[in-house]
């Protein structure tokens, strides 16, 4: 089966800001936003990874974003991460027109932390009212 | 056909037991196009877990679900086990592979259950919820409850599997292993049932990759994926089993694997239950050091996948949580289409969403820009007559 891990740090050498191998089956690379697009169609599409979900977080340094991916042959998760550092009007281009499994996701995202998926199809209300208050995003710090 | 324009009222109805709404455009019978809305059941655990501390979280969790409630604390007690390198003791592992096996059996009875409802055999009904009944009184036998058993603990388990209760064990497993049996023969060769779900509601393969779908509908449609295979927790890289994959993509293929997989949480029990070593069940973790885990597992209708991250102190500063229907569901936006309206309830219901039957429908007729209020009765109705029809055609068979 194929070493997925080491394809990507190939070919995206200069854009992997750090690896770590948390264990044999839990990675992790960090790279810049403008990365995500090509990367992520990379696993999907050529490596042939299964798009699992991405995870955004409220952190001090900004909104974090992790793009899980699973190569299901190995049990590999692997976690793209990129740090969104604007607070005030975060925003990253969107993956959903590479992969429809993550348009729900950049929805829910977009409602609940407050990014822009640049390009995204309907980046409507998924689980919030449709009149929610804009400017409220429930898992952004400040609002607790 | 004409359709009278009614005001949708809303989702939520005193007797449906989980709301949500599709809008179906229609032309004709058949189905164009589908919007799917959810979010009516958002409670937002993720923040709520935040203040919680780390064994509230799996107390928590397991109330997303009431039929497969181990699913998300077991993915959580790994995602935190993975995060700080916890080992759990061999005895806890094949404990907590029995809870999750027999809430597969008893998830995927009920799933058969409501299919056969939908499509008209309430016989079928009456016989895959009776056959729940040994496999939730076991849980109780077990752990005190028949749904939500509190059994998955960061470190092991909260009980043990006392020696005198592997015989009531093994007795059920005996009786669902027959209870297999009659559905296979019944159900699987029944020629109308194959009528109704042959060619139905297909999701192809390259679909199912496109959706990013899992579990047994990813299985359907010839994905070979089972995270107890791929990404291997608990006992199960220790006993032998099998994953059941069809080809089709259609409702039939779907209920297939259900049906087959059943059979092979049957074998993983019993062997659990003979490799299973004394010892200890708890590995008593008192602290989370900072830093990140996932884990996940495979519940019944497909991989529940957890993300947790610690700064150390006694709550997860994140949680996020993704439940298998996630995505399941939203494939429904092409394996709904196509169809007729007469078969939008099985499929819609053919991915085994954790909710349980279609609330309000909108039915929009593209044609004539007629809209009409249906709701889940309605739709039933529908599938079931057609059910009569092919009998008609077809002729009874056993049941």
């Amino acid at each position: 089966m194929e070493d997925v891990v080491a394809r990507i740090k190939e070919k995206f050498s200069s854009r992997i800001l750090k690896s770590e191998e948390k264990s044999s089956r839990r990675i992790y690379l960090d790279i810049n936003p403008a990365d995500i697009p090509a990367t992520a169609k990379f696993i999907f599409k050529d490596l042939g990874c299964r798009f699992v979900i991405t995870t955004g977080t409220d952190t001090p340094a900004g909104i974090e974003m992790l793009y899980h991916f699973s190569q299901d042959s190995s049990g590999k998760l692997i976690s793209l991460r990129a740090l969104i550092v604007d607070k005030k009007h975060p925003q990253i281009e969107s993956i959903a027109p590479i992969i429809k499994g993550a348009e729900w996701i950049e929805r829910e995202i977009w409602e609940l932390l407050g990014v822009n998926f640049i390009g995204h199809p309907n980046l409507t209300h998924l689980l919030l009212i449709d009149d929610w208050p804009e400017g409220k995003y429930p898992l952004r710090k400040e609002e607790r | 056909m004409s359709h009278k324009v009614v005001l949708p009222i809303g989702p939520y109805h005193p007797l449906q037991e989980e709301p949500e709404f599709f809008r179906l455009y229609v032309e004709g019978e058949k189905v164009v196009d589908i919007d799917i809305v959810i979010g009516y059941m958002h409670r937002g655990i993720e923040e709520l877990s935040e203040h919680k501390h780390f064994d509230q979280v799996a107390f928590l969790v397991e109330r997303i679900c009431g039929i497969c409630s181990t699913s998300h604390p077991f993915a959580y007690v790994n995602a935190v086990e993975d995060l700080a390198g916890i080992a759990v003791p061999e005895r806890a592992l094949y404990i907590r592979t029995i809870i999750a096996e027999l809430e597969r059996i008893h998830s995927h009875l009920l799933w058969l259950g409501l299919a056969g409802h939908f499509i008209g055999y309430n016989t079928v009904w009456m016989w895959a919820w009776r056959y729940r009944e040994p496999v939730l009184d076991c849980f109780e036998v077990i752990s005190g409850n028949r749904n939500h058993y509190a059994m998955m603990k960061i470190g092991g388990v909260r009980r043990d599997i006392r020696d005198e209760d592997i015989p009531v064990i093994k007795k059920t497993l005996d009786e669902v292993s027959r209870a297999v049996d009659m559905f296979k023969g019944a159900v699987m060769d029944d020629p109308v049932i194959q009528a109704r779900l042959k060619g139905i509601g297909i999701l192809t393969r390259q679909q199912a990759i496109d959706w990013c779908v899992e579990g047994p509908t990813a299985r359907a449609s010839g994905l070979n994926i089972d995270v107890r295979q791929d990404d291997p927790y608990g006992a199960y890289d220790r006993v032998d089993w099998n994953v059941i994959v069809q080809k089709d993509g259609d409702i039939f293929a779907k209920t297939v694997v259900r049906i087959l997989e059943m059979h092979e949480s049957v074998r993983i029990i019993r062997q659990c239950l003979d490799k299973m070593p004394k010892g200890e069940i708890d590995a008593n973790v008192k602290d989370i050091p900072p830093g990140e885990g996932i884990g996940r597992v495979e519940a019944p209708r497909g991989e529940c996948f957890h993300y947790v991250r610690s700064d150390g102190t006694n709550r997860p500063i994140r949680h996020k949580i993704r439940a298998p229907s996630y995505m399941n569901v939203a494939s429904n936006k092409v394996a709904a289409v196509g169809g007729t309206i007469s078969d939008a309830t099985i499929t819609l219901a053919a991915v085994d969403p954790c909710y349980c039957c279609t609330e309000r429908v909108a039915v929009l007729d593209k044609n004539n820009g007629n809209s009409r209020i249906m709701n889940g009765w309605d739709l039933i109705k529908l599938s079931q007559e057609k059910t009569e029809q092919l009998k008609k055609v077809i002729g009874q068979w056993k049941i």
